[in-house]
């Protein structure tokens, strides 16, 4: 997928975010980013170390605690010509932005009859497992992915961080940039060089034959070690790491059903409602003939992020119950 | 305004329970024995306890993600907060809601709150219920510098003043919004500016003198509870710790100087020696008052560390009221 002449260096997830915004600023001068201690202080997250002293105050902007005017900041910044990334510090706090993010970011270009072109990213922060409680912790893709005119990545891994993050910022759509905030710390091989991973692109982790995994973000790691473990007891996975989440990269998902007959759906967000239900109606949709038993879906369940940790590990999906989801799939 | 001795002391118990709260959740978390995020009180002390002072148990107030020291101020329990925030069934949120979400409805408590500025409409809801039923009851909002520049805080300033509801603006300016110090992120010094523009009266006062804090917050509440409308009252302060946890972890965002300048003005300290003075209290009384609250944390660690975990069906529990669907 990325055609690279340097050599890979392993760098965290959080690194790689870092170094693919520096070299797109380097490359492209219209590119700055704003937020919330993303100056100065380099975010909360540690994600923008560094980037406000290799470009000053104009290009690595702090802003107020102001969500909306953030939002809109980087719309008014796209639609007259500059490259914005603007961040929202956990993912949670786009529903203080949502009016700029839904009913102007995302449908200007269309209620304009085209004519406004929005080279737009907002990046932030999902994720539960750090007893961050209700308001610090969701995963609300699917809310984002309902609304035309937005691109949702979510990277589950260093290289794709950065690739698809370079990507975003090179787009000329609203996208929005989903880290994952218990991957921040997690180490792969990323390219020193400059590139992109496409956006609606899903990616094959792992070859299998008995199942089909479909996830992203954090759950790639959780499923692939479900994998492992349903590997003794002779299942042998194909794991799909979506990448993006809007565009749905379908076509990979149902080439791969019609090859293993048994889809699971896995992702850390609420199962009512959530990207499972969306691609388990479009297998069904096109590949129903190929199927072997009902698509199968591992969530969260229909309750707010508890904070006791004794709670929460009963809320995040992990291996042991993805395991236990696609064992139920597969008869097993 | 000739304060009672009664309220001396009540004003500096709760200033040192708060205090002595804090610096136990902040040694807890250092030991990681306290899970999820912890944003410290300490140095805020004078702000929660002369405004609450100045509410009767049935008035309301809505907090901020700092919001143990409202909680304490406004009577919170030890035990059942200590126990919340170690996540256990006990708590005040049985273990769902953690520090940030902490609250005592019984104690009109409206909650600490995750999302920054959200806790200000929440208050003049309050309000507005309090006018609706003509009970004289008067609603608080506690609320920082950084909150001040969100359009939450802004939309409902504008309306307590329009429907002349009995809520009190009382904004904690501590001078930084997590990292970024308040002059990159607004053009005005003073946060009381900002009321102005809402048509509400507005005074500074030194959020590290509790007899200040108190003095303007019965003339604000007064205000309120004659159906005069609300108010705001801009409290200079300054927290001893981190934005959140006790250290400074790798950024340095304020100096050691400024720390130190703010220190020698500890509100306990500095209320201390003035009740000493005056002979309200002596040095001696008021190490044991320290002693006593101290005892209390301790005793609220102990109930927390034995108290059982939330039962694992209860994370289904109290999505919704009546029966779960
Ligand atoms: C809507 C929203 N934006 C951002 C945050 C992250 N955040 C938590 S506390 C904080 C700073 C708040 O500053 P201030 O209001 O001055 O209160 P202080 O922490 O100084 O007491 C920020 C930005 C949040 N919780 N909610
Ligand atoms: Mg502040």
């Amino acid at each position: 997928m990325t055609v690279t002449e340097k050599e890979a260096r392993t760098l965290t997830y959080g690194a790689a975010f870092n170094e693919g915004l520096r070299q797109v600023m380097e490359e492209d001068p219209d590119v700055f980013f704003a937020g919330e201690d993303v100056g100065k202080a380099g975010g909360v997250f540690g994600s923008f170390v560094g980037l406000n002293d290799a470009f000053g105050d104009l290009r690595a902007v702090d802003t107020p605690i102001s969500e909306q005017a953030i939002v809109g900041l980087g719309i008014g910044a796209a639609v007259t010509g500059l490259r914005p990334v603007v961040d929202l510090m956990f993912m949670d706090f786009i529903l203080v932005a949502m009016d700029q993010i839904a009913n102007q970011a995302a449908k200007l270009k269309y209620m304009f009859g085209g004519k406004a072109t929005l080279p737009l990213t907002i990046t932030t922060s999902a994720g539960a497992g750090l007893s961050a409680a209700a308001q610090h912790s969701q995963s609300l893709e699917a809310i984002l992915c309902h609304i035309p005119g937005l691109k949702v990545v979510m990277p589950s891994n260093p290289h794709d961080a950065k690739g698809l993050l370079v990507a975003c910022i090179r787009d000329n759509n609203p996208t929005v940039y989903v880290k994952n905030k218990r991957l921040l710390g997690l180490k792969g091989d990323v390219p020193e060089d400059l590139y992109e991973v496409p956006i609606g692109v899903a990616n094959v982790i792992r070859p299998g034959s008995s199942v089909t995994v479909v996830t992203y973000g954090r759950m790639v790691q959780e499923s692939a070690k479900a994998a492992d473990e349903l590997a003794g007891e002779g299942v042998d996975c194909e794991i799909i790491d979506l990448r993006t989440v809007q565009p749905l990269d379908i076509d990979a998902v149902t080439t791969s059903a019609r090859k293993t007959g048994n889809i699971v759906v896995v992702h850390e967000a609420v199962r009512f409602g959530g990207l499972g239900a969306e691609i388990a109606s479009q297998v069904q949709e096109q590949a129903f003939d190929y199927l072997d038993a009902p698509v199968g879906r591992v969530g969260a369940p229909f309750t707010p992020v508890p904070f006791s940790p004794s709670l929460e590990a009963e809320y995040v999906p992990n291996a042991d119950r993805i395991a236990e989801g696609i064992r139920e799939t597969l008869g097993m | 305004m000739q304060l009672s001795e009664d309220v001396l002391l009540d004003m500096h118990h709760r200033m040192v329970r708060i205090r002595h709260f804090e610096e136990a959740a902040g040694r807890l978390a250092e030991e990681s024995r306290l899970p999820g995020f912890l944003h410290l009180y300490v140095g805020e002390e004078a702000v929660a306890a002369g405004v609450c002072v100045a509410l009767n148990d049935d008035d309301q107030i809505s907090s901020t993600h700092r919001g143990h020291g409202h909680l304490v101020a406004k009577g919170g329990d030890f035990e059942r907060m200590m126990a919340e925030l170690m996540g256990k069934a006990t708590g005040y949120c049985k273990g769902k809601g953690g520090s940030m979400h902490i609250c005592d409805l019984d104690l009109g408590m409206l909650g600490a709150n995750g999302i920054v500025g959200a806790g200000v409409p929440i208050a003049v809801g309050a309000g507005f219920a309090n006018k609706y039923r003509d009970d004289g009851r008067v609603s608080v909002v506690f609320f920082g510098d950084g909150a001040s520049n969100i359009g939450a805080f802004h939309e409902a300033a504008n309306m307590a003043a329009a429907l002349v509801l009995p809520v009190v603006f009382v904004c904690e300016n501590n001078e930084y919004g997590e990292f970024t110090p308040r002059e990159r992120t607004m053009a005005i010094t003073d946060v009381v500016d900002r009321a102005a523009g809402y048509g509400m009266p507005g005074v500074i006062v030194d959020g590290m003198d509790v007899v200040a804090v108190h003095e303007a917050a019965t003339e604000a509440v007064a205000l309120a509870r004659s159906g005069q409308g609300p108010s705001f009252i801009e409290a200079k302060t300054y927290r001893f710790y981190n934005h959140h946890g006790v250290q400074t972890l790798g950024m340095k965002y304020r100096s050691d100087e400024e720390l130190a300048e703010w220190k020698k003005r500890d509100p306990i300290d500095l209320f201390e020696a003035r009740l000493a003075e005056s002979g309200v209290l002596t040095a001696e009384d008021a190490q044991a008052v320290h002693e006593r609250v101290a005892g209390a944390v301790e005793q609220a660690i102990v109930f927390a560390e034995e108290s059982p975990l939330p039962k694992a069906e209860s994370l289904y529990e109290d999505v919704y009221s009546g029966v779960t669907p």
